[in-house]
């Protein structure tokens, strides 16, 4: 199962080059961080979401609220069956759906993010109206950790707490590079696990590249009845690809036709 | 003088040259500040030669407008770079309660206005922010035409006493001037002179279009004025009722929505001070989901050159 983990996990890679190759460019940075988080959530049965359907009543709702990794984003969304692989080729192309920043009008998509801070409260919403009604569904929401440094995120960590949303969880790409440099340089968040603790929060700290870690830990929330859970997932940015790694250079960019075969290489073979 | 060695060294983004004369300024105010969202630019290295009066203050639009009041309040002048959509509408109540209601002298840059977000879709266009922004009272709402006058209009926005909003493009436009000129708030330009029909326009990438269906109008006898209303608060009352009075006729052109933009402000002056017919050509009252490059998206909406053409041709035929 972990293999098979693994195995998509590099098909979405090869996906995210394929787009920041074949478009205008696309977050290569924040894109290739969360590429095991949206694995584990899409492809190892924890989101109960239907392709099919996907605005089944009753779902677990996923919220991208780090909306500009759209290119990892909607190679899972493909990957999972919301729309063709086919139409990723279309990203950011004239008169695409698949546009910069992911809307609702793609298939799967619960909200349109792209400004940060917006999903964590929406996310709020939602897991407070599961709850009145009773339903099963759950709410999953995925910021980056720049991102953490929205007012809007922690106000809605406060709410959350209050309102004991235990169906609510936050995954953080905790990547530790935001778009302008190292996020201790530009506003630094440590001790970054302890804000999470200190709001309320049931609060665990992760490997984001180790599927079965991810996995296990996504298998058993909530952590504790009547708390919400913030998985802190530790990332490296751009993982993957050698000139990606542990830096703001590549947060956004376009790879050129040679830097895309090496990328492709890097990553087991062109496809 | 020819700009031609300016844009050599500057280029033609606004991103850029609003940086610049900031660093400019800096260098001969030590009141002038420059903030950053996370979005600052490399290449202009303020926070290198004035690293105490460069301030990063991280993805927080509320808390970044809040602490440049702040700085105002003590007698700086802190230039807050960001994105216009962040800047109108995220921290929108900073700017009225924390900027405009104290007059606090603080310049807001915001960029990737109007849908030259392009492909990067609704979240980051902003089609709103001459609305909000000019209904704020005591703000100077700026609008530059390309890359040089966005650099003057970000240093004149240091001799105004009070809050200034400008609006900045995303990418490289096509330049408007060639050559220096004096740029003066509250001061429309007349790019081209005219007597049947005035376009009235706003914007990178907008307003070298408005010269361009002039052009194309001359050649068929029609005789058009263009006018670069690059502010837009205060308003340029005289210009637009000279217009209304010489030409009979006035177009206004923009990359904002058709509510509460350029349009609505100069219909209401003509229609209260030289009621003449006035076509506006701005955005509908709708997101842009589709992926597409800013200029074709303009188009999409029926504000190509062609169409703004056409339209003056069937009023005048
Ligand atoms: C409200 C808002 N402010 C600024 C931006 C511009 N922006 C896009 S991505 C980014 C950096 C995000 O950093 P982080 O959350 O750490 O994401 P990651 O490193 O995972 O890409 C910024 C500042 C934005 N999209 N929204």
């Amino acid at each position: 199962m972990v293999n098979d983990l693994a195995e998509r996990a590099r098909t979405l890679r090869k996906h995210v080059v394929h787009l920041a190759a074949d478009s205008p460019g696309a977050h290569v940075g924040g894109s290739m961080s969360v590429v095991e988080i949206l694995t584990t959530l899409y492809f190892d049965g924890v989101l109960r979401v239907d392709p099919a359907d996907p605005a089944r009543p009753g779902r677990d709702r996923l919220i991208f609220s780090k909306g500009h990794s759209s290119a990892a984003y909607y190679a899972a969304l493909a990957e999972a069956g919301f729309f063709p692989v086919s139409e990723l080729d279309t990203y950011k192309k004239t008169g695409s759906r698949l546009a910069g920043h992911p809307h609702t009008g793609v298939p799967g998509v619960e909200l349109a993010t792209g400004s940060l801070g917006h999903g964590l409260p929406v996310g709020v919403g939602l897991a407070m109206a599961a709850q009145a009604q009773g339903l099963p569904s759950r709410v999953f929401v995925i910021v980056g950790d720049g991102e953490c440094q929205e007012g809007s995120v922690w106000e809605a960590a406060m709410a959350a707490a209050h309102y004991q949303l235990d169906n609510l969880v936050v995954i953080v790409d905790r990547n530790g590079i935001q778009e302008d440099g190292p996020t201790e340089e530009i506003m630094a968040l440590e001790p970054f696990a302890d804000k999470w603790r200190a709001f309320g929060w049931a609060t665990v700290e992760v490997d984001g590249h180790d599927v079965g870690e991810l996995s296990n830990v996504l298998h058993e929330v909530p952590l504790t009845w009547s708390r919400p859970t913030a998985i802190i997932a530790k990332t490296v940015k751009g993982k993957g690809l050698s000139f990606s790694e542990n830096t703001n250079a590549w947060h956004y960019g376009h790879l050129s036709a040679d830097l895309k075969q090496q990328a492709l290489q890097e990553l087991g073979g062109a496809s | 003088m020819s700009l031609d060695t300016w844009v050599s060294e500057h280029g033609t983004s606004s991103r850029t040259t609003c940086r610049v004369a900031q660093l400019d300024l800096a260098r001969s105010d030590d009141r002038v500040y420059s903030l950053e969202n996370d979005l600052a630019l490399p290449s202009v290295p303020f926070g290198k030669e004035f690293p105490d009066r460069y301030r990063q203050i991280g993805i927080a639009e509320a808390n970044l407008l809040g602490v440049a009041s702040g700085l105002a309040q003590s007698g700086r002048i802190p230039y807050v770079n960001t994105f216009a959509v962040f800047a109108s509408m995220r921290a929108c109540e900073q700017m009225r309660v924390d900027l405009s209601y104290p007059k606090a002298n603080v310049k807001v840059v915001g960029y990737y206005t109007g849908l030259s977000g392009g492909f990067a879709g609704p979240t980051h266009h902003c089609t709103e922010d001459i609305a909000v922004t000019t209904a704020l009272p005591g703000f100077t709402v700026l609008s530059p035409a390309d890359a040089y006058e966005a650099y003057l209009a970000t240093q004149a926005a240091a001799s105004v006493e009070g809050p200034v909003y400008l609006r900045a493009s995303r990418g490289d436009t096509p330049m408007v001037y060639s050559s220096e000129y004096p740029f003066e708030i509250g001061k429309a330009v007349t790019l081209c002179e005219g007597s049947d029909v005035t376009i009235i326009a706003t914007g990178c990438l907008v307003v070298p279009r408005a010269v361009e269906v002039a052009s194309r109008l001359a050649s068929r006898g029609i005789s058009c004025r263009v006018l670069n209303m690059h502010t837009l608060k205060p308003l340029d009352v005289p210009a637009i009722v000279a217009a209304a009075r010489e030409t009979g006729l006035i177009v206004t052109y923009e990359d904002h929505n058709l509510l509460g933009g350029l349009g609505s402000a100069v219909a209401a002056v003509v229609l209260e001070n030289e009621p003449v017919p006035v076509l506006r050509f701005g955005v509908p009252d709708v997101f842009c989901t589709r992926s597409d490059e800013y200029e074709e998206i303009l188009d999409l909406y029926g504000l190509g050159v062609h169409d703004v053409y056409e339209a003056v041709m069937r009023r005048l035929r």
